[in-house]
């Protein structure tokens, strides 16, 4: 189970590192998604794995519960991520609709703006 | 008063004036005169304990782990310092009442002066070098403000921004050096490290810190070879030159050294760096102040001289010397700022100060000439004035002094530096106010008004006094002030007064007078030898350093920074590797502590569908649609995973976000291009392909090998799992921990989503008031559109499914204490409840029955959070403390009511209102006028005009 966790992390990580080097928005922002699945699980399994034992009290019996603290975590950091991407493809678009092109590189040969102040 | 509130009262009068500008200029000046002198009058209520010896201290940690406390403590040298900063201060709020004009924006002038004056008390006053590092970064930033006052002038921004440079770049060094001292010291309070003279000057570290902290002193007090932008902060309105760059901050370097004295003094060291610097500078202050045609330009250089003269005796490190320095200091104030003011009334009336142009004034200007007459002769140490005294005991302590292995170089220096300081100040006599009245100034120079003269006239007045009754002035201040700078020990034999008896400094002293005199006479001739000798210009060798490093700093970034963000996130990607690499290398790995567990079939398949998604949206990621299923298929695959991995929370959260995140790509989608255009070479690809590849095997391998370890420190997650219920009062251990033990975290989290959510509004308001609009409004759409936009269907069940979804988010809502849920994930879900109706009625019907705008909903759930958090108060809690009880009601069972739960009801409210705001912003591009179906439903009966459409049909 922990090897497939973990290269499970791995192969989200690789895919998310190859499509954010991509020249285009579109591919970099599936990119941070793709990434952002990975830190999150990455992030919940530093409370090491366990099946059936919810962090859930159980008044009646003593169980064994898996560790609460990552999950709280990782749950506000899977609706922050919302927010992100949710900004992110918005500058996206904007940048978009007013330049009609999606590359997020500047042009080399065009001059650095804004030094000369 | 309070210290505290003796160091509070500058910066809370800062507030004022520039609001009661409104009511007028006497109001504002007012409001500050105020402020400093409620602090003057606290300051005095101290005064007879502090002449006694004593020492006031008052104290609050605030950051005890860091040794950053708010202690302030005041002792002789404090109270003098704190005494001038505010007596003068006081004194110069009057003068620049009448000094600036109607156009000069004087709320401003006077909160920026307050700011400053407020610094400047809490160096003095601050018994925590920490702490005095704040404010003596706050002296440069509020001195940058006031030097640059008057923006339309080039001169002004230059000069501020030389002076920021210089004591800024000062001020870094002694935050090093200081950070050494505290260190070894092993407190970072004052009066603990002036106890430990021996450890700090034995430490192998004494040197650095010494040189670190003269450096920050030196740049600050504008010693050799920093002197250099005293003379352009200049630039300044003149009260600012006669406080700040005169009286004040220029001598917050002196009273570091002074502060100090008694744990870096007494060395070699500490003589040769600090008593050669100050000979320096005062020898060449002199000089270049009596070439000066500028009259502020002439005093800046004498108050350059000056300083020089005290920073040497400091440097000395005798105790005699040191009362002497003191001396000075008062001395100095009072005779300076008064000459500033003079030059600055001379300028206001005859509109220059090039003494060039001007003499005769004694005719038209006669009270401003006998006060710049009494305090220039002062400033030339002519008896029975003050500035006499001191250089007198000054001379005394050189001619005592071994330097360079003999004993009469510094006498000789110190003499001629003597001379040059008494000639300069004849001069500023001679050349503006004596001789034959002149017909070609540039206005018609007559005395100013009481208000303007009055502060000067009063610090001449005390030079006077001083000069003649010293003894009973100041010299219970001078004693209580030196004995706190030689650390308390006792103070040396001294006299302060006008005869000394024939010695050595009587001769030295009529050498100068007379030197001064000749100089004087032949100040023409000399002047053209001056003028042909080449000399080093400061300002040119400043520019041009600061050119070079720009022109650097410039080079390197336009490599770095060069506008391609693919290569910022490679450049970061492969160094994060490079590091983790070397860290993996050179560590140390234990051997696995925990058993594997054995994976069911099922885990198993899902793998396999997350594997092969991973990697066909990496093939097929030109065609975006399909990409976007396949990102969805992980999304679930991760949901499902969560689930199996016993944290049903994150399951319910995770698959209600991939919700909403699909819809909003496919709503981005919209407009994108829906293919990618293949632009990289092969080798591009394989080369980025690499990176990916080493980057997944690295984070994938980091997480191996931490799952197959146990903890190696204890995890406070059991404490998580001990108080949920009895701390918390509830089951659910995930959401006691968000709105509970975390809630700070969570609290800021909406806050965060709030900000993020307007910070989309904000982006589609300004792209849709561009062009954009233009362009949208006329838009095609560029793929087949359905024929059916809003099929009867749909609308039917998604309003059918409205109730119900919010009913399951009700219910998930109140179980979330307990059971999986709470207000994340009952917020999505009915974000999601209300975003079927966009999808399936379209935008226009949604929006015209949205009743409260999303704004307000973000703002409230943030408020309903805070309150609940503020409510803890009333308890006697800290913020966020939750409380919670049992209630049972006839009918119902036994339930809980929490306060964490109306936390948890902001937190729903903040994350519904949030997404909805995102995806509305993103639907406002798609709006073209006619599209909106005022119907979606096609077929109401109940609407007005559907008989008339029957009609016409």
């Amino acid at each position: 189970m922990e090897l497939l966790v973990a290269s499970a992390v791995g192969l989200l990580t690789a895919a998310g590192i190859y499509l954010v080097l991509r020249r285009r928005t579109f591919p970099v922002i599936l990119g941070t998604s793709l990434l952002s699945y990975a830190v999150n699980v990455f992030l919940f399994a530093t409370g090491r794995l366990a099946t059936d034992a919810p962090p859930i009290l159980n008044k009646y019996a003593e169980v064994t519960y898996s560790d609460p603290l990552p999950q709280a975590l990782v749950l506000t950091a899977i609706v922050i991520s919302f927010g992100m991407t949710a900004v992110v493809v918005m500058v996206a678009l904007g940048a978009y609709l007013s330049a009609r092109d999606d590359n997020i590189n500047m042009d080399d040969t065009a001059p650095a703006q804004g030094e000369d102040a | 008063m309070s210290l505290f509130l003796i160091a509070a009262l500058p910066f809370l009068g800062a507030l004022f004036p520039a609001l009661l500008i409104r009511a007028g200029r006497n109001a504002s000046a007012s409001s500050a005169g105020l402020a400093t002198g409620l602090a003057f009058i606290g300051l005095m209520l101290h005064a007879p304990a502090i002449l006694r010896g004593e020492v006031v201290k008052v104290g609050i940690d605030w950051l005890p782990t860091l040794g950053l406390s708010a202690n302030f403590f005041l002792d002789g040298l404090g109270f003098l310092f704190a005494t001038l900063i505010l007596g003068i201060g006081l004194l110069i709020i009057v003068y620049a009442r009448f000094y600036l004009s109607r156009q000069d924006p004087m709320g401003q002038f006077y909160t920026y002066l307050l700011l400053f004056q407020g610094a400047m008390v809490g160096i003095v006053l601050s018994d925590n070098i920490l702490l005095l590092l704040i404010f003596w970064e706050l002296t440069s930033l509020s001195s940058f403000l006031l030097i640059g006052y008057w923006k339309h002038l080039p001169e002004g921004r230059q000069g501020a921004r030389m002076a920021l440079t210089v004591t800024g770049m000062g001020g870094l060094a002694m935050i090093g050096g200081m950070l050494i001292l505290g260190n070894i010291a092993g407190s970072y309070d004052i009066s603990v490290i002036l106890q430990n003279k021996e450890a700090i000057q034995s430490s192998d570290l004494y040197l650095p810190a010494l040189i670190l902290i003269l450096i920050g002193a030196f740049t600050k007090s504008a010693q050799f070879p920093f002197h250099f932008w005293l003379p352009h902060a200049m630039a300044a309105p003149t009260p600012v030159s006669a406080y700040l760059h005169s009286a004040t901050m220029v001598k917050a370097g002196l009273f570091l050294m002074a502060r100090l004295w008694p744990v870096l003094a007494g060395t070699p060291e500490w003589f040769y760096i600090v008593a050669t610097t100050g000979l320096i500078t005062m020898v060449i202050g002199a000089v270049i102040a009596l070439f000066k045609d500028d009259l502020k330009a002439l005093l800046a250089f004498s108050t350059v001289s000056h300083l020089g003269l005290i920073t040497m005796l400091l440097g000395m490190g005798t105790k005699l010397a040191a009362v002497v320095a003191v001396f000075h200091i008062i001395n100095h104030a009072t005779f300076k700022a008064a000459l500033f003011m003079s030059a600055g009334i001379v300028d206001h009336e005859a509109h220059t100060r090039d003494i060039k142009r001007l003499g005769g004034l004694r005719h038209v200007m006669p009270v401003t000439f006998v006060i710049a007459t009494v305090a220039s002769l002062s400033m030339a140490g002519i008896p029975p004035l003050n500035g006499f005294l001191s250089k007198e005991m000054m001379l005394t302590e050189v001619s005592e002094t071994n330097w360079l292995q003999s004993p009469y170089a510094m006498s000789i220096l110190a003499t001629i530096a003597a001379v040059f300081s008494a000639a300069y100040s004849f001069r500023l006599i001679a050349h503006v106010f004596l001789g034959p009245k002149r017909d070609d100034y540039p206005a018609k120079p007559h005395d100013p008004g009481f208000g303007m003269w009055a502060s000067p006239a009063l610090l001449v007045v005390l030079v006077v006094l001083i000069g003649l009754f010293s003894a009973k002035l100041v010299g219970p201040l001078v004693a209580a002030s030196a004995s706190a700078v030689i650390g308390g020990e006792k103070l040396p034999y001294y006299s302060l007064k006008l005869w000394h008896g024939v010695n050595a400094a009587l001769y030295m002293s009529i050498i100068a007078v007379v030197g001064g005199l000749v100089l004087l006479a032949l100040h023409r001739p000399l002047e053209r030898l001056w003028n042909a000798l080449p000399r080093p210009e400061a300002k040119v060798m400043f520019d041009a350093i600061v050119r070079g490093l720009t022109a650097l700093v410039q080079g390197v970034t336009a490599r770095l920074h060069n506008g391609s963000l693919t290569r910022y996130a490679a450049i970061m990607v492969s160094f994060t590797v490079a590091i983790s690499l070397y860290a993996y290398a050179t560590g140390t790995l234990g051997a696995p502590t925990r058993q594997m567990q054995q994976a069911g079939v099922m885990p198993m398949v899902a793998w396999f569908c997350l594997a092969m998604a991973a990697i066909c949206i990496v093939i097929f990621h030109r065609r975006r649609f399909v990409a976007l299923i396949l990102i969805g298929i992980v999304g679930l695959i991760v949901s499902m995973s969560f689930n199996y991995l016993s944290a049903p929370d994150l399951a319910l959260t995770q698959i209600s976000v991939e919700v909403v995140t699909i819809i909003l790509m496919l709503l981005a989608l919209n407009f994108l291009p829906k293919e990618t255009p293949v632009e990289t070479p092969l080798f591009a690809r394989l080369r980025d392909g690499g990176i990916a590849i080493v980057g997944g095997l690295g984070v994938g391998g980091l997480i191996y090998a931490m799952l197959v370890r146990d903890f190696a420190f204890p995890s406070i997650s059991g404490f998580h799992i001990e108080n949920s219920y009895k701390g918390g009062g509830g089951t659910n251990m995930v959401n006691v921990i968000l709105v509970d033990f975390r809630g700070f975290d969570t609290f800021g989290e909406i806050i965060v989503l709030g900000i993020a959510a307007l910070v989309i509004f904000a982006l589609t308001e300004a792209v849709l008031s561009t062009r954009v609009r233009a362009y949208l409004l006329n838009r095609k759409p560029d793929i087949e559109q359905a024929g059916d936009s809003h099929p009867g269907m749909m609308v039917v069940v998604t309003r059918m499914m409205m109730p119900v979804a919010l009913m399951v988010a009700a219910y998930i809502f109140f179980r979330g204490h307990n059971l999986p849920g709470g207000g994340f994930i009952a917020g999505l879900i009915a974000a999601i409840a209300v975003i079927m109706q966009y999808m399936a009625s379209g935008f226009g019907w949604a929006t015209e029955r949205q009743r409260f705008p999303y704004h307000g909903i973000i703002g409230s759930g943030v408020l309903i959070a805070a309150a609940t958090g503020i409510g803890a108060w009333f308890n006697g809690q800290p913020f966020l403390t939750s409380a919670f009880g049992y209630v049972h009601i006839a009918p119902l069972e036994e339930f809980e009511i929490a306060t964490a739960a109306l936390f948890d009801l902001g937190v729903f409210l903040a994350v519904v209102g949030a997404v909805m705001l995102a995806l509305e912003s993103l639907s406002r591009f798609a709006w073209q006028p006619g599209t909106a179906s005022e119907h979606a439903m096609d077929i109401n009966p109940a609407r007005d005009d559907a008989e008339q459409d029957m009609k016409e049909a």
